[in-house]
């Protein structure tokens, strides 16, 4: 194949190329900064985001084809590029607030989740396995670097140091396992590798499973989660609502596309450790949050739960499950990003609190903030008729259907008992005795929760098109 | 057929009227408006339920107002519709949503607005349960009454409401999500969720055992049966007045409505197999719980313990799969309902004087309140079975019915009655009679007048329903019958298809 060299060729990468111009040109602007250039850059960077966005949904349809094969644009990659991108864009907007008052406004910080969004697309749409550790890089680098931006701050330090040390090993994993895979089959590319892996063999098994830590880890699923919990505590509160969703979406995505694409041969061999990784993940995400009192810690195992749950679908290894997993992501950001704008808004006099015991009778103190954060929070346990339920219906639909039912019947019996952990809060908020209030929630914050709260409890009236194109995305991978 | 879109207009009407509480403001005069708009809206929304008897074709075994619009991507609808096995919930369920509110008139000072918005949310989910064709939009009606009633208890009940609310919560939500697997099982098999094609799909043997078992799970909590009832009585006594009526006479429904709705056409073979099953815990639970009855010292887990005890007559009723049996188990659930309904008022008349529910705090009530004791002893009668009253004509069917298919079962359920007039009439005599010598009760009042209103239809329905029952048993007949017929229809297929083999 003689490479395409003409201008009309890098059309399926407008959004990407937006991005990675965007952000240097912010980031000159930023060094030569006068004081007002911080703001100027956050609204720009949400701006660039915005438009990213359009230009993702106004690409020619179809399969999109870019760099030989190795950069694809398919129904699938739009459904999560925009998810993604939706993720960055509201971290960007709930940071405003958190870094006027705590002194922290630097420039750097939208430009870095603007370079990791870039990682992020990239990796969407990688379609073989070095575009894919490129984007993967480039995701992760400027992530180590916002996890750590309180430079002040130990915890901060902690985290980043932590994120990177970890991330770099995870790496250097999945690295070993691309090795492996590119020497027992000969080609990097997802669909050379289905074609000559058809077979399997005991040396590209061992090359999937490095390849599948990799990924673990990146989604923080068991037995790759430890890093969750305490980067999540320790990063700066608007870093860790970043990390909870936007870089998830990009994980998932990386993790369905090489598992489908490149490996439909093996499918029976890498379902049984998908199994695993989602029920050690939904068990320990809901056994492991009970005692947490420290909300974004709570978070955390939340999070390994529902990535626990949202790997479901791609055990069932089917469109319908790929369909879960989407439908699943994409009501997962919503719900995180609408309760971390309730722990953005944490603050009292003395500055933030984050302990779950903090929000004592919230539902007298601030009642709007109290409904949606409950109605968030039994969203996320998947009780009906909120978003949350329809996430899960929609995976365990798929596992029900290829026939995974022990699957099926843990992951709801840890539902189960991660809906105590939600109640605790709820009850938290609406029968004990109320503390005292927290000062005002900042303008952008409350648009934050409300959009994502009225999302959740709206959802069940009209839920045909995000599943209808959830589906369609679904349905380009195979 | 209706032209306007009669039953989510009664299923969705409380449901605005809770979103209207909002607006209102945040001080008392806020807290009297909300109490009004949730009168009236629970009061319209009985009329126009109304409406619904007046139109409903009794001599139709089909679904009636069938609605109908795409929802979900695929074959799972938005399907709405009653028939004659439905109707009567609905019913129930809207009569006593007025009662409800007026009984929480005064006894709710706090958090009025939101405790408002929470009983009708409540309304909107109970009566879509009742009503919802399609089994996906049935599980969220189902399950969303979780959320209200575990605030309602939570946050407006007794002492140890934070271990009953959660209690119920996580008790009930592990039967249904079983559930909610069996159900994507049976869309998967039939490849639709829509009730009226289930209830003719066969299904093949090992499904109908195990989705059985996991319709079971949810509905066996929900119902209670023995011996997942433990949560009843926690979330009983810990739960406001109004919280219990609405939990005794239509949450504990949805599971003998699920029995009736799912377990017995779409699983016929596993019904009858399972059978035995159901008899033994049924009998336990009426032998059982109503020897647990006995001791307790709680006027309210009293109560609760006799709801399992009733709800034992239900199941066995129901699975006798005879025509008698099937329709006690209906009668026998309505008449519970109101029953119970009214007992629960009862004490939390008594409650809301001295605020205590202990059997032993009271005494010679009678001297006092001639009226009460009077109400009183007409629920109390009525729970006993006693003919004359509604609750006799449900236990007497449901024990025919069942003594027609296993004698054994029916003659051990009758030592329930007896035992079920024992732990009543012990505690009608303990609280009504005797010297009225404890303190405290020296000052106590009579029932008042908003306390009239509220009791009135319930005596007055509890005793012409149990002397002439046809109404309830009038307008189920043809469904019970029919489905009588599908499921005998479905087990004989079977049966002949096993000897042609």
């Amino acid at each position: 194949m003689t490479p395409d060299f003409s201008a009309a060729a890098l059309v399926p990468l407008l959004p990407e190329m937006l991005l990675g111009v965007g952000a240097m040109t912010l980031l000159i602007l930023g060094a030569y900064r006068t004081e007002e250039a911080g703001r100027l850059i956050d609204a720009a960077s949400v701006v660039l985001l915005v438009i990213a966005g359009l230009i993702v949904l106004v690409l020619p349809e179809g399969r999109l084809v870019a760099f030989n094969g190795s950069f694809v644009v398919d129904d699938f990659a739009r459904f999560l590029k925009i998810l993604a991108m939706f993720g960055s864009a509201a971290a960007i907007v709930m940071s405003l607030d958190y870094a006027r008052r705590e002194h922290e406004e630097r420039f750097e910080y939208s430009v870095l989740i603007l370079l990791s969004t870039l990682g992020m697309l990239m990796l969407i749409s990688a379609a073989d396995l070095i575009a894919l550790y490129l984007g993967l890089e480039l995701m992760s680098l400027p992530l180590y670097v916002v996890a750590a931006s309180h430079r002040s701050s130990l915890r901060s330090s902690e985290a980043g140091l932590k994120y990177f040390v970890l991330g770099a090993l995870s790496s250097g994993m999945l690295l070993y396992g691309a090795s492996l895979v590119y020497g027992f089959t000969g080609t990097v590319t997802f669909a050379g590798i289905a074609h000559s892996a058809a077979e399997g063999g005991a040396g590209l098994i061992f090359g999937l499973v490095f390849l599948f830590a990799g990924f673990c880890f990146k989604v923080s699923a068991v037995p790759f989660h430890m890093w969750t919990p305490d980067v999540y505590e320790g990063a700066p509160t608007p870093v860790t609502a970043f990390f909870a969703a936007a870089p998830k979406v990009a994980g998932i995505a990386m993790f369905v596309r090489a598992a489908v694409v490149a490996f439909p041969g093996i499918a029976g061999q890498w379902q049984e450790i998908v199994v695993f990784v989602s029920i050690a993940s939904m068990l320990l995400g809901a056994f492991a949050a009970i005692g947490q009192r420290n909300f974004k810690r709570l978070m955390a195992y939340s999070s390994i739960g529902h990535m626990g749950y949202a790997l479901i679908g791609l055990a069932a290894g089917t469109a319908e499950g790929v369909q879960g997993v989407l439908v699943y992501m994409a009501i997962y950001v919503t719900m995180t990003l609408g309760v971390f704008a309730v722990i953005l808004s944490m603050r009292r006099k003395g500055g933030m609190v984050e302990s779950i015991d903090q929000l004592a009778g919230l539902a007298r103190t601030h009642p709007a903030m109290a409904f949606f954060l409950a109605m968030l929070l039994f969203s996320m346990a998947g009780i009906p008729p909120l978003a949350g339920f329809f996430a899960k219906f929609y995976v365990f639909l798929a596992a029900i259907k290829a026939g995974f039912y022990i699957l099926a019947v843990i992951g709801v019996l840890a539902s189960v008992v991660g809906a105590y952990y939600y109640l605790t809060i709820v009850k938290i908020m609406y029968f004990d005795e109320p503390a005292e209030g927290f000062v005002g929630m900042p303008y952008e914050l409350k648009v934050v929760l409300a959009v994502c709260g009225l999302f959740n409890i709206l959802f069940f009236l009209y839920p045909a098109p995000l599943v209808g194109v959830a589906s369609a995305a679904a349905r380009s991978l195979f | 057929m209706a032209s306007w879109p009669i039953l989510s207009v009664v299923t969705f009407l409380p449901l605005a009227g809770a979103l209207f509480i909002p607006m209102l403001r945040e001080d008392e005069a806020g807290a009297r408006n909300a109490r009004w708009v949730a009168l009236w809206t629970t009061l319209i929304t009985f009329a126009i339920s109304l409406i619904l008897v007046w139109r409903f074709d009794p001599a139709s075994a089909d679904f009636q107002f069938v609605e109908r619009r795409p929802w979900l991507a695929g074959t799972i609808n938005y399907a709405m519709g009653v028939d004659g096995i439905s109707l009567p919930f609905v019913i129930l369920t809207t009569a006593l949503m007025p009662i409800s509110i007026l009984a929480s008139w005064q006894a709710i000072q706090r958090r009025v607005r939101e405790y408002m918005i929470a009983f009708l949310v409540l309304e909107t989910l109970m009566v879509g349960t009742f009503c919802a064709l399609d089994l996906v939009l049935f599980y969220l009606f189902f399950e969303g009454g979780l959320i209200p009633m575990f605030l309602i208890i939570g946050v407006w009940g007794g002492p140890r409401r934070v271990y009953a609310s959660f209690k119920f919560f996580l008790y009930t939500l592990l039967g249904s999500v079983l559930m909610l697997l069996a159900i994507m099982a049976v869309y998967w098999d039939a490849g639709t969720t829509d009730i009226p094609t289930l209830l003719h799909h066969a299904f093949p043997r090992s499904l109908q055992m195990w989705a059985w078992f996991a319709f079971l799970a949810s509905f066996a909590v929900k119902l209670p049966m023995w011996p997942v009832h433990t949560w009843l009585p926690d979330a009983h006594v810990e739960a406001p007045t109004a919280g219990s009526v609405i939990l005794a006479a239509i949450l504990l429904k949805m599971g003998g409505y699920g029995f009736l709705r799912f377990s017995l056409p779409m699983f016929p073979q596993a019904s009858v197999e399972l059978a035995p099953l159901v008899y033994a815990l049924s009998v336990v639970a009426i032998i059982y719980t109503s020897l647990v009855a006995l001791v307790q010292e709680d006027v309210k887990k009293l109560i609760a313990y006799s709801s399992v005890a009733h709800m034992g007559f239900v199941t066995m009723g129901l699975f006798a799969m005879t025509v008698q049996g099937v329709a006690g188990g209906i009668f026998q659930m309505i008449s519970h309902g109101i029953v119970s309904a009214a007992l629960f008022l009862c004490v939390g008349v008594i409650y809301d004087r001295m605020h205590t529910r202990e059997i032993a705090a009271y005494g010679g009530l009678v001297n006092r309140m001639p009226i009460y004791a009077v109400v009183f002893m007409v629920f109390s009668l009525a729970n006993v079975g006693l003919p004359g009253t509604s609750g006799f004509v449900g236990e007497f069917l449901a024990l025919i019915g069942t003594f027609r298919v296993n004698n054994w079962v029916a003659t051990l359920a009758t030592i329930g009655t007896i035992l079920s007039a024992a732990y009543m009439l012990w505690l009608y005599r303990k609280v009504i009679f005797g010297k009225l010598e404890k303190p405290g009760l020296a000052a106590i009042t009579d029932v008042g007048w908003r306390e009239i209103i509220v009791l009135a239809p319930l005596v007055i329905l509890t005793i012409v329903l149990g002397i002439y029952p046809r109404p309830v048993l009038d307008v189920s007949a043809v469904s019970v019958t029919q489905l009588i017929d599908n499921f005998n229809h479905a087990v004989g297929s079977i049966h002949s298809a096993a000897l042609a083999r």
